[in-house]
């Protein structure tokens, strides 16, 4: 009972809060003075329309992970959406009505994704099985379904209108990258504003104690898991648009492992209770400018995941050397 | 010379003193009473003998060698077992493991000996008149044999020092004699005992020399015989034996069974096995107390009622008719709250402000489409900070780093900020120092003098003699009898308690 | 079960309700595959698929164990690829060499995951995330990014093939004897148990005075080990070190573990249970296989995925489905 420590809240420099702003300013500084052609548009759009997806995605696990879940089956999402899309644009009646074909093509494998995080959430939230294997199942079977719907085939296409999600520009930069930003001004905005976000925040800070001050700890969940199947549905199109090519077997292949990292670099505590929306594209971007910096420098690949595990385990540390101080 | 001595020990967490020249002396075969309010620091004194903490300052001395146990492990090996008050077992496990997990009879050197080990156990608990399956799940006992087999733990690692810390909370009179008569056969065969009990009566029974604790410090030590009860109370609360007398030890006062308006009653309400019979009604402007032992029911009748447990067999009013709670949402939406027992694990959301901790119950009222009101919600923690006086660098301080009565506060607002006409508390100045305890007291006496109804569940029964109009008694999840205020005296409590065993012991 | 007290069904059913799915639906699958296949029961349909489900076996056997603590590893699948490279480069000097550096290979991950998780205070699934990518990478650089063909001269890839006794393969024999002396470690020693009481109760286990952090450093280290053996299998019975395998393979053992009835939390499950989870799963294969076989329908490897996460779901119902049996029977 006499734990709980009375602490004054010093107004000090906190590095597991600024950490990855200052990881982002040394890897940026490193680029400019050593990467050949890094202050160019074409570098900056190059690595937007990389890191969009799995900013959109990471976003969406935040949420979850806010919550106190995990969400594994965001990869087979992307998968199952993507391979979706351009079925129904496809299709006889895609064809016959082009306009409604892409709304369609547009909408509805996001319905799709929805109905599989309401699949996720109602096994957490209701059968009380724990994320990791409830969204395993989805992870197993959701790219098995994909690549049914295709028979396992690459779809190409052509089609100027679809692919702007992946392809166009607005200002110059690409399209994607400024609905990762939009999205996030929106889920700030829900986790700062409205009751949902805090039901979210309470549900990871405590669950029992969000349930047993009236908070709708069931609906949340489901709704968490709803919101990051979205994203992730959108995120497959994306990928879908910007390759003109739909791959059921490679689409969003490990995306997982990418959002996760993402949103934990970005300030996500696993444990639960905080949401750093903005973090989660901050994580992505390091994430991403760490392997275009050693690509770009002539460095494999492989030394790239060694250089990722190496980021994760460090911010990671941080954030836990700061827990343990208020402990 | 003495078995254990410390002294000048002092502890802070985070800043805050806990400690602060502590010190305890036990002679060989003796059986030490410790006692003090609760938060007066007398688990945290028992933790940094056995390793749990470290010590910040202070001097131990142990079996005749100064001491540095860094863990429960080195203080097991050193002489020392404990019974913490949480039951430190491991539920999952069988009865067995829990008994002799660490200490496992082995053959051929490493593998562990089952027949031996279950053997053993059966013998162990042979003392405390335990006859069960040991290969068993220990989950699936009652709290008080869960309570014995700690005990049994501890009594067999042939310990200089036994340390018991509230080793009664769950037990029945007959249990308690058992545990009196096993304690007796240590002191007999030279063993030490530090015995730690709300119930003073008990220490009376049992112990040699009694040490009180206040804020942190040693205050007292004395033979127990020599001293009176009112004596040791005025210790413990750190008051002139005449004022305890005259004033009364809460500040609850007052009370008197009033007749408001009708806020609830239940009848025959069970929701399983250990809520069987709730009988229960609450007026406006009262308080009823709960009270019964650890494992009587009182936290599940609580659940009962805020719709955490399903009610599956009896019938519950409110004043609006016939009600059924199917959730807590569900409870709160028809004027209920619920400040429960355990702050960390059900109270606090330690991550959060003081602001989101204190309008969590109240979102549904605060928002709009969804949007919290932000403006109305500041307006109604800043009006709850200045009237509870709640101790806070600003509303956006994290919760966690605020002491402990002023959590609790925060959390007591929170359900105030709801307007509720039945509040019910579970131990509601548990783990809080002395001064938030008498801050607490008066916010709820002033709320239920403008018609509030609390139900009050307190294991300090002063909380419950002087604060309650009435009081139900449970015994096994049922309701058995009823008290009366003004009359109720901590003695008829406590045989109302015992059901009648305890007490007359 | 080992524990001393002759075995009693209903006893062990009473206990082990979480278990019970995995016994019987095991049970169904191979009552179905005997009566459907001709060479369902056959020695050599029995002897290929333990031989290929061996490295299953073994991952999730380590797995089980760091789960029992309430921990997780999702670095096995990595951890094999790196590990059946080592295998691959050793093979010249024979299995009697490749095979314990391969394994130590494994442990020195599953030590610095238990460095992470006891000392570092980094949440399991992340430290072992951040493991599984660094091998992966490590796997890649220390290949070249290309798969490494075995010394078929040696005796390495005979491990699979040559049988002990003219019975079983070595592999089977192999994963049968660390799996036995597992389960002993689990259920007959100090060790063991608290594994077992870290996960039921970290602060309770650390009041008891039980060497909470030996357990957890024992239980990463085993997994790394069992990871590393099951890499000596990929590269015996594939004729190569992988640095591109086990993608998945950490999931389909935590699959495994948790089918088995062993709690996702920690202090409670079993090793024969998980033993069975892992078989379960591949027989769903197995027999997915024969079906193709049979000709009677053809099931594409899309619907094969669908149809293993359609199972894992059903098994997982009917877990629920128990669990809430027997908590209403205890509440009566």
């Amino acid at each position: 009972m006499e734990h709980v420590a009375k602490r004054v809240m010093l107004p000090k420099f906190n590095l597991s809060r600024h950490g990855g702003l200052i990881a982002l300013a040394v890897i940026l500084a490193f680029n400019v003075i050593v990467t050949p052609n890094f202050f160019q548009a074409q570098t900056l759009a190059v690595n937007i329309s990389q890191v969009a997806t799995i900013a959109i995605v990471a976003m969406g696990m935040t949420l979850v992970i806010a919550t106190g879940g995990i969400d594994l089956s965001v990869g087979a999402v992307m998968a199952l959406s993507g391979a979706l899309a351009p079925l129904i644009f496809l299709s006889e009646f895609g064809t016959a009505y082009p306009a409604l074909g892409i709304a369609a093509a547009l909408i509805i494998p996001i319905m799709l994704a929805m109905v599989c995080g309401l699949f996720n959430g109602y096994i957490v939230a209701f059968l009380g099985v724990q994320p990791i294997i409830a969204t395993l199942i989805l992870f197993i079977s959701g790219r098995g379904i994909a690549q049914v719907l295709t028979n396992g085939n690459l779809q190409t296409f052509s089609n100027p209108y679809f692919s702007y999600l992946g392809t166009g520009k607005i200002l110059g930069l690409p399209f994607q990258g400024w609905l990762a930003l939009v999205i996030a001004v929106i889920l700030t905005w829900v986790v700062t504003r409205t009751s949902f976000g805090r039901y979210v925040l309470a549900t990871g800070g405590n669950e029992r104690a969000a349930y047993l001050a009236g908070g709708p700890v069931r609906k949340v969940k489901i709704g968490v898991y709803v919101i990051c199947s979205a994203l992730a549905g959108l995120a497959g199109l994306i990928v879908v648009a910007i390759n003109s090519a739909s791959d059921a077997a490679r689409n969003g292949n490990l995306m997982e492992l990418d959002a996760i990292a993402a949103a934990v670099v970005g300030g996500a505590l696993l444990q639960g209770g905080r949401a750093p929306i903005f973090g989660a594209i901050l994580g992505a971007v390091i994430i991403q400018l760490v392997k275009y910096t050693l690509l770009a420098n002539g460095v494999e690949d492989e030394y790239a995941l060694i250089a990722k595990a190496l980021i994760i385990l460090a911010a990671v540390y941080l954030q836990q050397g700061r827990r343990g101080k208020n402990a | 010379m003495m078995l254990l001595s410390m002294a000048g020990i002092e502890k802070h967490f985070g800043g805050v003193p806990a400690l602060a020249r502590a010190s305890l002396d036990i002679e060989p075969g003796e059986v030490h009473a410790l006692i003090g309010q609760n938060g007066a620091g007398k688990s945290t004194l028992i933790k940094i003998l056995t390793g749990v903490y470290s010590r910040d300052a202070g001097n131990i001395s142990f079996d005749g060698a100064s001491s540095h146990f860094r863990s429960p492990g080195e203080a097991q090996a050193g002489g020392i077992a404990t019974i913490y008050q949480e039951l430190n077992l491991v539920p999952l496990r069988s009865v067995t493991e829990n008994v002799i997990l660490g200490f496992e009879p082995k053959r051929m050197g490493w593998l562990i000996d089952w027949q031996a080990a279950h053997q053993r156990t059966r013998e162990i608990l042979a003392r405390f008149q335990i006859n069960i399956d040991v290969t068993e799940q220990l989950g699936n006992y009652s709290t008080a044999i869960q309570q014995l087999v700690a005990i049994a733990r501890a009594v067999s690692l042939n310990a200089k020092l036994v340390i018991m810390d509230e080793p009664t909370s769950s037990l029945d009179s007959s249990e308690i004699e058992i545990l009196f008569g096993v304690v007796r056969e240590l002191k007999a065969s030279g063993v030490s005992v530090l015995y730690v009990s709300h119930f003073l009566d008990e220490l009376y029974q049992i112990c040699d020399r009694v040490t009180v604790m206040r804020d942190g410090c040693t205050v007292a030590t004395d033979v127990i015989e020599q001293t009176s009860k009112l004596d040791l109370i005025a210790d413990m609360l750190g008051r002139d034996v005449e004022d305890v007398k005259a004033e009364g030890m809460t500040e609850f006062g007052g009370a008197a069974a009033k007749q408001g308006d009708l806020l609830l009653e239940a009848k025959d309400i069970s929701t399983g096995p250990r809520l069987k019979r709730l009988n229960i009604s609450l007026h406006r402007g009262e308080i009823v107390g709960l009270g019964g032992l650890l494992g009587a029911g009182r936290t599940e009748a609580a659940r009962a009622l805020f719709g955490v447990d399903r009610i599956v067999d009896g019938k519950l009013g409110l004043e609006s008719g016939e009600w059924k709670p199917t959730s807590p949402a569900n409870a709160i939406a028809s004027g209920i709250g619920f400040l429960s027992e355990d702050r960390k694990v059900e109270g606090i959301i330690p991550d959060m402000s003081v602001r989101e901790n204190l309008t969590l119950a109240l979102l549904p009222r605060l928002s709009r489409y969804g949007q919290i009101d932000r403006a109305r919600e500041k307006e109604i923690v800043e009006d709850f900070i200045k009237r509870l006086g709640i101790k806070t660098a600003g509303m956006e301080q994290p919760i966690r780093e605020l002491s402990g009565g002023n959590q609790q506060k925060v959390l007591l607002a929170r359900w105030l900020a709801t307007d509720p006409e039945i509040l019910i508390l579970d131990e509601p100045t548990r783990g809080v120092d002395v001064g938030a305890k008498r801050e607490i007291q008066l916010i709820i006496r002033d709320f239920v003098d403008r018609g509030l109804g609390v139900i009050l569940i307190s294991s300090e029964f002063e909380e419950l003699v002087e604060g309650a109009g009435r009081i139900i008694v449970l015994h096994e999840g049922e309701t058995v009898t009823e008290l009366v205020n003004p009359g109720i005296t901590e003695n008829a409590l406590v045989h109302a308690l015992a059901h009648d065993h305890r007490g007359a012991a | 079960m080992l524990d001393g007290d002759s075995f009693d069904l209903r006893k062990y059913i009473a206990r082990n309700p979480q278990s019970v799915a995995v016994w019987v639906a095991l049970l169904v699958l191979i009552v179905f595959g005997l009566l459907r296949y001709d060479n369902f029961g056959s020695a050599y349909n029995i002897s290929s698929f333990l031989n290929y489900n061996a490295m299953f076996i073994i991952i999730s056997v380590g797995m089980c164990f760091v789960i029992l603590t309430g921990g997780i590893d999702l670095s096995v699948g990595s951890v094999a690829a790196f590990t059946s490279i080592i295998a691959a480069y050793l093979s010249p000097y024979g299995i009697e060499i490749a095979l314990p550096c391969a394994v130590a290979a494994g442990i020195v991950f599953g030590a610095f995951n238990a460095f992470c998780v006891t000392h570092l205070n980094i949440p399991p699934f992340i430290a072992t995330l951040a493991t599984m990518i660094g091998a992966k990478g490590g796997a890649l650089v220390i290949s070249g990014a290309q798969t490494i063909a075995v010394d078929w001269g040696s005796n390495f890839t005979q491990l699979g093939m040559e049988k002990a006794f003219d019975l079983v393969p070595w592999s089977i024999v192999i994963v049968a004897v660390v799996v036995v002396g597992l389960w002993i470690v689990l259920e007959q020693t100090t060790l063991g148990r608290t594994v077992l009481a870290v996960g039921g109760g970290e602060e309770a286990s650390v009041m008891m005075g039980l060497k909470v952090d030996h357990a957890r450093f024992f239980a990463y280290a085993l997994s790394g080990g069992c990871a590393g053996l099951a890499g000596v299998f990929l590269a015996s019975g594939f004729g190569a070190g992988q640095p591109l395998e086990g993608v998945g393979w950490e999931l389909s053992a935590i699959a495994a573990v948790v089918v088995g009835g062993t709690l996702l939390t920690g202090g409670l499950g079993s090793i024969p249970a998980t033993i069975a989870g892992a078989l379960l799963l591949g027989l769903v294969f197995n027999i997915l296989n024969f079906e193709n076989g049979k000709g009677t329908i053809s099931f594409s490897a899309y619907w094969q995925m669908v149809i293993r996460g359609a199972f894992l779901f059903l098994v997982i119902l009917f877990q629920v489905r128990v669990m809430k049996l027997r908590q209403q029977r205890a509440s009566l």
